[in-house]
């Protein structure tokens, strides 16, 4: 190996400057090209690998989606391509969100199956808790997940799954609820259907009640959001 | 390899792991540290990570330092780490796919670890290529070993557990349940200033550790002038 020749090397061209120092204005725009020229061999470099990796990165995006959405539906439920047949939702204040919302539309041989969207609880115990929902063409929730939230480790935070150590989990007893159950979507503790943990009840409480808010803003309009054209704006139904 | 190599690339290995350990002597780069150690599993995690992009920008910069004019290589080695911490996210993203849902949120956490401009600075500037690299390395192995121990204390005292979201590194695979079903946890290891705390206790028993070995070091010729 020959790494040990060139090794020490302490002082690294500071005497050099010195020396050069009577062409400073000559060593500054060699040395502002030569930036430049790093600039560019690395912008370039980025740019090749950007391109390189998009398609791939876009396939295993819209692959992570569907395993997103298979968590409230299941992948056998439906036939069709979710991620293709969907309808924008205007501004709702009963989702919670400040955007517009794109629901898709799963269907089984062509007959509607269940809305998958996207819902927020404005009140958790610390900041907005952001829901992934799917509710069935009958009028009942398939399923309910916790995409996004900030609640305390520990704490709060088994209203995700994934840090939920009860069983069965927390979660899990939305599947099957009825979105024209108004008045029953909030903890016990409220006179609701839901079971919550002590000591932890604001989380659990602002996820009830956004399901159901979202779920009963959804519900009356279900059938005319499957028949609207995919890829349209579902502003009609709302009028 | 010759000795010479050998006791190069064995001083580098040991500076990185202990005696110049970035997190326990240097302390540099302790923001993405404290924020990241809550877990084993997040901790070890954002070590690869970094273990990784150390060793990379420390190979390329070496690679070039003789094209760098001195006065400018500052900005050259921030872009050359960003380029290079850029490029090494889309290609995880793309196709480790499955690891960048675990590493991907740390990758760009990284350039903001001034540890990597630091390391590149001090050495790979005046190194050749694979000393650099594995200077970049033995830093980064000596991050991980620390943060994996506050990772596990923190996780420990903290939840009761270890190893929690070892499920996103390896499906399937469980937590321990270290202290049984009804540990409730002492919440403050986890939140922010159990970092400090924890980094503090660790700093400390490095410092005992080496003053005691010190101590010990000097202790038997001091015997021998008595005699």
């Amino acid at each position: 190996m020959s790494e040990a020749a060139d090794r020490p090397d302490p002082a690294p061209a500071e005497p050099a400057d010195a020396i050069e120092a009577p062409g400073a204005a000559g060593s500054a725009l060699r040395s502002a090209a030569l930036l430049g020229l790093f600039t560019l061999v690395f912008t370039a470099l980025m740019a090749l690998t950007q391109d390189a990796t998009r398609e791939p990165i876009r396939a295993s995006v819209e692959a992570r989606r569907l395993e997103l959405i298979a968590q409230v539906l299941p992948r056998a439920d439906y036939d069709n391509a979710l991620l293709e047949d969907t309808v924008t939702l205007p501004v709702l204040p009963a989702l919670g969100l400040s955007e517009p919302v794109t629901v898709h539309r799963a269907r089984l041989g062509g007959a509607p199956v269940a809305l998958v969207f996207e819902a927020q609880a404005p009140d958790g115990y610390s900041g907005a808790v952001r829901l992934l929902m799917a509710l069935r063409a009958d009028g009942t929730l398939a399923g309910v997940r916790v995409v996004a939230h900030k609640e305390t480790p520990g704490l709060g935070d088994y209203i995700d799954p994934a840090k939920d150590r009860a069983s069965p989990k927390w979660i899990a007893q939305f599947a099957g609820r009825d979105s024209a159950d108004g008045a029953r979507w909030t903890v016990r503790k409220d006179g609701g259907d839901f079971a919550y943990m002590t000591g932890a009840t604001i989380s659990a409480r602002a996820v009830t009640r956004a399901a159901g808010r979202a779920a009963a803003a959804l519900a009356p309009v279900r059938d005319t959001l499957f028949a609207l054209p995919a890829g349209s704006s579902a502003e009609p139904a709302f009028r | 390899m010759n000795a010479d190599d050998r006791a190069l690339y064995g001083d580098i290995t040991r500076k990185g792991l202990w005696e110049n350990n970035t997190a326990l002597v240097q302390l540099l780069g302790l923001c993405p540290l404290l924020a990241v150690s809550t877990s084993f599993v997040n901790a070890v995690s954002l070590s690869l990570a970094t273990v990784l992009v150390m060793a990379l920008s420390g190979g390329t910069v070496a690679a070039l330092r003789t094209l760098i004019p001195h006065e400018i290589r500052i900005p050259v080695f921030i872009l050359i780490i960003a380029a290079l911490v850029t490029c090494l996210d889309l290609a995880f993203n793309a196709w480790l796919h499955d690891l960048y849902l675990v590493l991907g949120i740390f990758i760009p956490l990284i350039v903001t670890n001034c540890i990597v401009l630091a390391r590149v600075e001090a050495f790979a500037a005046k190194n050749s290529p694979l000393a650099a690299a594995w200077d970049g390395a033995a830093m980064g192995v000596g991050l991980l070993w620390v943060l994996a121990l506050l990772g596990s204390l923190r996780e420990l005292v903290g939840a009761g557990t270890l190893f929690g979201g070892i499920d996103m590194v390896i499906p399937g695979a469980h937590a321990l349940q270290v202290f049984g079903e009804h540990y409730r946890g002492l919440l403050i290891a986890i939140l922010p200033p159990g970092a400090f705390i924890f980094l503090g206790l660790l700093v400390a028993a490095r410092n005992a550790w080496v003053a005691r070995a010190q101590a010990r070091a000097s202790r038997p010729p001091a015997a021998a002038v008595s005699a």
